[in-house]
This record gives structure tokens, sequence and C-alpha cells, in this order.
């Protein structure tokens, strides 16, 4: 018997509707779902293509080369696109990229700055990446690479660039073999780049560190004997007696047994991005341990330490940065003996660091106070003290949590380093674009350093966030 | 208790930072160096170059100065200041002299306590519109959008004007030079007003320079010049007659390039006086005999810094005016070396 209304064979398998697959219908899904998303995405396109008709024509008809004030420029724009077309003039930016960069700093050291901002990246590596060998020695080789690549378009195939050649290539090596050893890089970067940086005698910075040999000596003498607080007050008071009477003198006296310097380059040849990284670096790396110093203070049974750490907190947050950088500036002048000279970009980088300090802070505090309490409670059980249980269980998940909340200070630290223009430092944004304004051959640009700069600050900006994600994602043991 | 020390200690301070104040020479020669606060941003008066150095109008009489100090016009550290830190850095001692155009007004001279000891540049208030505007007075910009940078005593002194002469006008306020120019250029505003000697800069930057006008109101007086701190009459006298040496440098024929030959022939006693062929004039202020020399061999004469940096043979091209000499019916005037 057979029933023949019932089909035996299975029809082959159809593609979806064209309404419900592929593009179309990801854009009715996403685009044109409803009447009021299909008006948000009628204007949003609108928007977009008069932002785009605008924009357009200015870029498509940007000078680079061939121009050397706005006037050429605008000859060349109006002999290719017609007499009444506009025109983006890079070719500032051709002409004056150094100023943007490194400031006034001398052409023929430009290699130290390089070479810093290098050995930056090595002296970061251990610590961005401590559980990822690999991962370390590819961001050691790439920037090793670079800057080699840098240096020689900076200097040539000078000594310096291969010095410099073989100081990267060792670090990489060093990076691939034992990547613990790195972090004495890391230490010992501050001294480096400061001396690469300002230079001068080579013993300024060794005596500098002899400060804090003098503080580790001490904190292991005292510390067994009257705890760790102790130990490392003394120690610290130690070494800046150290810093402050005895330094000069032992430099002085190794540089007159064995001379070796570098160039002094002076403040105020400091501009551009030089000027925003030695701000911003040096800010954000002081001012996390400070930070984790003041959130722990604040959260003390102690009474004394509560109330200073918390009025320390409050007082600085209480206070704008352009506050702080102009007491920085001008009225710190007023206190000190005359005639001192105490280096401008010092003060501002030490009050730029105590405000992002105290910023930190009320981050990290944020996540303590996200710890359970039974995470306290079993460090106490297994007693451990108060420093080994911050260390071993209660740091390690508060800072994981506040990973978003510091990186997002730090990226607005960096970016606040700007702010310098108001007391005459030459900030890539403000300071180095008035500069080049004021010369007759530029006067009258306006956006084309801006987008310039805005850039650069977005490449690293996005370059910290994306490695907050990272990290997030790295350290994520929860199963949410 | 502590209060008191602290505050005896502050007035300790204050007496020693007087003490120190009172000999801005001595400290320059142990520094042998003049520090001057300088603009970084004003074209053609003071700026850094593409290679970092400082030139302009004012930045050669900060060179003047040095080279009549301390023999050398290149030693002197330029500290970029800013409008809002100027007068501070002054006060607090940060600096030695101001050459940074800021006017000479009643409540800096004596409250701020600074002494204005030259004006090495009479400025003033103008107008700059496009010629189609059809305008040629200020006094029919009535109705008019006027460009202004707020925060400034030209906003004043627009204000002044315009009610002055009961008319109206709508102001459009910008932020700083480059924005006003924009906007300018953009056609928000029918005219942009500043400081004449800006205008004209900003004008030569245009795309089309001719099609746009510098009205001839004058409506402030902004006289320009070197400040110092009250209390320090040597100091100032030697920025002062540093100036004057350059304005009588000029009236005398003496440039940079003839001072030698001058000096070996010219029976003028006043220019042999100046030049330390006669007399020791120098000493009067703790200087020695060729100061006035070296400070013309630096940069030229009053006239040459002029040309040079701001005048019509530049870009910028100002014409001497008011900052002519007297005998050009100018107001540039050396009282007599004598």
């Amino acid at each position: 018997m057979s029933l023949s209304y019932i089909r035996k064979d299975m029809l082959a398998p159809q593609a979806p509707p064209i309404s419900q697959s592929g593009v179309i219908r990801w854009v009715r899904d996403n685009l044109f779902k409803g009447p009021f998303n299909t008006i948000l995405t009628l204007l949003a396109i609108w928007t977009l293509y008069q932002l785009i008709a605008l924009s357009w024509p200015w870029l498509a008809n940007g000078v680079w080369s061939d121009a050397n004030s706005m006037a050429d420029c605008r000859k060349i724009v109006a002999a290719s696109a017609g007499p009444d077309a506009s025109g983006a003039c890079w070719a500032m930016i051709r002409e004056r990229w150094s100023q943007f960069i490194f400031g006034f700093y001398p052409p023929s050291l430009w290699w130290r700055p390089i070479l810093a901002f290098g050995l930056l990246f090595v002296a970061l590596a251990p610590v961005l990446y401590s559980d990822n060998k690999s991962a370390m020695s590819k961001l050691c080789g790439v920037v090793g690479a670079l800057t080699v690549l840098c240096l020689i378009g900076a200097d040539g195939f000078s000594f310096h660039t291969v010095l410099a050649i073989a100081l990267m290539a060792a670090l990489t090596a060093l990076a691939a073999i034992k990547p613990r050893l790195l972090l004495i890089v890391t230490l010992l970067f501050p001294f480096v780049a400061l001396w690469l940086l300002w230079g001068g005698s080579i013993w300024g910075p060794i005596t500098a560190l002899l400060g804090f040999t003098v503080m580790v000596v001490i904190y292991g003498l005292v510390a067994p004997k009257l705890g760790p607080v102790m130990g490392a007050s003394i120690g610290f008071i130690a070494a800046c007696l150290w810093w402050l009477f005895l330094q000069s003198y032992v430099s002085e006296a190794w540089q007159a047994l064995l001379p070796f310097q570098l160039t002094y380059v002076n403040s105020d040849k400091f501009g551009g991005f030089l000027l925003a990284f030695v701000i911003g670096v040096s800010s954000i790396s002081i001012s996390l341990p400070l930070g984790i110093l003041l959130a722990l203070g604040r959260r003390s049974d102690m009474f004394l330490v509560k109330t200073l750490s918390v009025g320390f907190i409050e007082f600085v947050r209480g206070v704008p940065l352009i506050t702080m950088l102009f007491t920085a500036s001008l009225l710190l002048q007023y206190f000190l003996p005359p005639q001192t000279k105490f280096d401008l970009i010092l003060r501002v980088v030490i009050l730029v660091t105590i405000f992002s300090a105290a910023y930190n802070a009320e981050v990290v505090r944020g996540g303590l106070a996200a710890l359970p309490r039974g995470q306290y409670e079993a460090a106490d059980a297994l007693g451990l003290d108060y420093w080994q249980a911050q260390r071993l269980i209660i740091m390690p998940q508060a800072l994981k949590i506040s990973i978003p909340g510091i990186v997002s200070t730090f990226i607005g630290l960096f970016k606040d380093t700007t702010l310098v223009s108001f007391v005459g430092l030459a900030d890539p944004l403000r300071g180095i674009t008035t500069i080049v304004r004021a010369d007759i051959a530029w006067k009258g640009i306006y956006w084309e350093p801006y987008i310039f700069v805005g850039a650069i600050f977005f490449i690293v900006c996005f370059g910290m966030s994306r490695y907050s994600m990272y990290l997030e994602n790295k350290l994520k043991t929860d199963h949410r | 208790m502590k209060k008191s020390v602290f505050f005896g200690a502050l007035a300790a301070t204050t007496v020693l930072a007087g003490a120190a104040f009172a000999g801005t020479l001595d400290d320059v020669k142990a520094r042998g160096e003049l520090i001057c606060g300088a603009n970084v941003g004003l074209t053609g008066f003071g700026a850094p170059d593409a290679t970092g150095a400082y030139v302009g109008f004012d930045v050669d009489l900060c060179k003047a100065i040095a080279a009549a100090v301390l023999g050398d016009a290149a030693k002197v550290k330029y500290v970029p200041t800013t409008g809002e830190t100027r007068f501070t850095a002054l006060a607090s001692g940060e600096v030695d002299v101001l050459v940074r155009n800021s006017t000479w007004t009643f409540s800096r001279d004596t409250d701020l306590k600074f002494d204005f000891v030259a004006v090495n540049y009479y400025d003033g208030q103008g107008f700059m519109v496009k010629k189609e505007l059809g305008v040629s007075s200020a006094k029919e910009l009535d109705g008019a959008t006027v460009c202004i940078q707020t925060g400034t005593t030209t906003e004043l002194n627009l204000a002044d004007f315009f009610k002055a002469n009961n008319i109206s006008y709508t102001p459009v306020t910008v932020g700083d030079d480059s924005e006003a120019l924009r906007q300018y250029d953009a056609g928000a505003c029918d005219a942009y007003t500043t400081d004449a000697s800006g205008l004209a800069a900003s004008r030569a930057s245009l795309a089309n320079p001719a099609d746009h006008i510098i009205l001839p109101e004058i409506i402030s007086k902004e006289p320009l010049g070197p400040v110092v701190r009250h209390g320090d009459n040597n100091w100032g006298d030697i920025v002062r007659w540093t100036y004057y040496a350059l304005l009588e440098a000029e009236e005398k024929g003496i440039t940079k390039a003839n001072i030698d030959t001058v000096g070996a022939s010219t029976t003028d006693p006043e220019v042999k006086r100046l030049l330390g062929l006669e007399g020791d004039m120098g000493a009067m202020m703790g200087l020695d005999k060729e100061w006035a020399k070296r400070a013309i061999a630096a940069s030229g004469n009053y006239g040459e810094i002029f040309e040079a940096n701001i005048g019509t043979s530049t870009p910028i091209g100002l014409a001497r005016g008011l900052n002519a000499l007297w005998t050009q019916g100018g107001l540039q005037y050396a009282p007599p070396f004598r």
C-alpha cells in the first residue's frame, strides 16, 4: 500500500529567507528594529555623512611636502584643488615634528631620550608580564628593534647606536633566558633614565642609588628588633640624611677621581611628549605605591596614621590640579630661600604625584572594601602578621578589583600632564603649539597640531586601556 | 608657640629675600647669567624659533641688557612666562627682568610693586575688518559682531568705546589669538579687536591680507615695556639706560655695523660719552665704560631691532608710527647722556 500523500524523500535544506539571514538580517536586527531605532540610525548616518562631507575635502587636499609656510600650503592647495578649496597643512608637522616630540632637546643628543624610552619598556616588561616569559621577550625584542631603528634615524651608525644595539640585544637575550633578572633592570631604570635624560656626572645617580642601599641596610639591622615599620622609617630618614648632606660630596669626590659624564641638558630644553612622558611615567610609577600606602593608612586602626591619611587624601582631592601646579611654580618660590634652584619639572612631578596618589588611594580603598571580611579573618587564622597578610592575601585580590579604576586614574594623569602649559612648561598640546604658531610662517594654523598631538595621546591611552583589559582577563579567577 | 616660630621664620625669610633682591646686579654678575622673563608665543616680539633659540623685539632688549651687564649677549636664560605667571615670577625673584609686552598701568606700577622703567613699544587696541564690509572707521561698526579675547583689558576697552560712541555690538568671545583668527576667517565675526601689533601679525597670516584692513582708530593706550621690582633702583637704572642707549644710538646714527668706525671718527661729545670714550658713565651704576657700546653691538640700535623683528621689511610689516624717534614725529625720546 502506498500513501501517496506522504513524502518519503527529504527535501534538500533550503537557505533561510533572505530577510532572515546575512547582512540583511543583521541590518534589520541592529539598525532598523522598530521605528525608534530606525530614526536613530538615519540620524546617525546623516550626521556621519555631514561630518565626512565637511572634513573629507580638507583631509584629501592635505599638503605634506614642498611647503614651508601656511602661504605655501595655501598656494599648493589652490593650485591642485581650485582657489576656494581648503586643505590641511601637514607640512607643519613635517617641519616641526621634532619639537612636538623632544621640545628643544639638542638634536645631537636625541639618542638619549630615545634610548631611555626604549629602556622604559624593557624595564616595564617584567612588571607588565610577570609570568609570561614569551610575551616579555617578544616585547623586549620588538622594542629593542624599534629603538635601534629610531636611533639609526636620529643619529646614523654612531658609537651610541652600536652601543644601544648591543645593549638591547643583551636585554632581549636576558628576557628570553633569565626573565627574573630583568627586574634588576626595572629597579635600576629610574637612575639610568635620569642620567640619560639630564646628563651630568654618572656619579650623581650612582650615589643617589647608594641612598637606597643605606635604607635597605638600616632596615635589615633595625627591622628584626623594632619591627618593619620602625625599620622602614629609620631607614628612610637615614637615606634622606645621605641624600641631603653626604651625597654631593661623595659624588664630587668620585667625579674627581674617575670622571665620566654626559653633556648636561637643562630642564628648560625639555618639551613636547618628552616632557609629558617624564612627568607622566614618574608620577604614575611613584603614585601607585604611595596610593596603596595611603589606602592602608586610611583603613588602619591607628588613630594618628588614619587621621593623617584621611587629612592628606581629602585635602589633596579637594584642590584642583591647576592650583597645585601654580603652587609648584609660583608659591614654593616664595617659601624657599632666594636664589634656590629647585627644578620646575621636579616640582611639578612631586605635586602631580601627590595629586594622583590621593586618587589612587581611594581607588585602592574601594578594592579593599570589596573584599569579604572572611579573607581578613582567614589571614589572621593562618597566623600571618599584618604585612604578610597584606602582601599574600589582601593586596593581590584588592588590586585585581581596582585595576580598571587605577588604569583610569593613570590615563587621566597622563592627559593632565598637558596642564603644565599653564606654568610655562612646553607641553605638546598648548605649549609647543603656541610656539609653532608664533612663527609667522605657521601663524593661523589651527586643527593640524591638535590632530597630531591628539592622535599620539590616543595611541598611548588606548594602549594602557587595552593592557588593563588583558590584565583583567588574565587574572579572572571567578567563574561568573 | 609653634605658630609664632613659623611666622618668625617666614618674616626672616622675607627680610632675607628683600636683602637679596636689593642687589639684582650683584646676583646677575655672580650668576654669570641674566634671567629674562619672556613670552613664548608672540609673533615678532618673543618666541623660540625652530631651533629653540629665542628671537624677537623684546628678546633683543634682553640680549642688550646681558651684553651691557655681563659683556655677552648670549648669557641670557629665558624663562617662559604666561600672562598669569609673569608678575609672580618677577615678584618672587625667579626672573631678574620681565620683557614681555606688559602694559604699564597705575595699579601694576604701584599696587603690585613693580617699576616700568621704559616703554619700548607704544601699542594700542585696534580693529581689523574685511574690506568687503565697506567700513572705514570703527564708529561705523554699529551692530557688528566683534571677536574678542576673554579676560583681557581689551574686553573692557571695547565696551567703553562702543558705549562712548553710543553704538551697539555683539561680542564673540574667544580663548586666544589663534581661535580668534579662525573665527574671524570663518566669518563668525565682522571685526577682530586686539593690540594693533598683534592685528598686523594676524592680518599677515590670513590667506589674502589685502582683503582685510586695520581701521585707523586706536581705542586704548598700551605702553609696553620692561618691568623690574620696586626697590632696586640701581638695577632699574641699568635696564632703563640700556634701553635709552639703544634709542640714543639710533638718534645719533650709530648702528651695529658702524659702531667701531663711528667711535674712531666722532667728534660729538655725547656719542663719545655714550661709547665710553670720554668720562666713565658706566661706573655711576656699577658697570664698566663700554657697557652701552656692547648693548648697541648686541643686536643694533632701536631702529635696527625694530626693523629686523617687526618692521616693514618683515611679514608683520609694522610701521614705526608712535614708535618713531621724537625727531621723526614719534614718542621715543631718550634723556640726555650727561
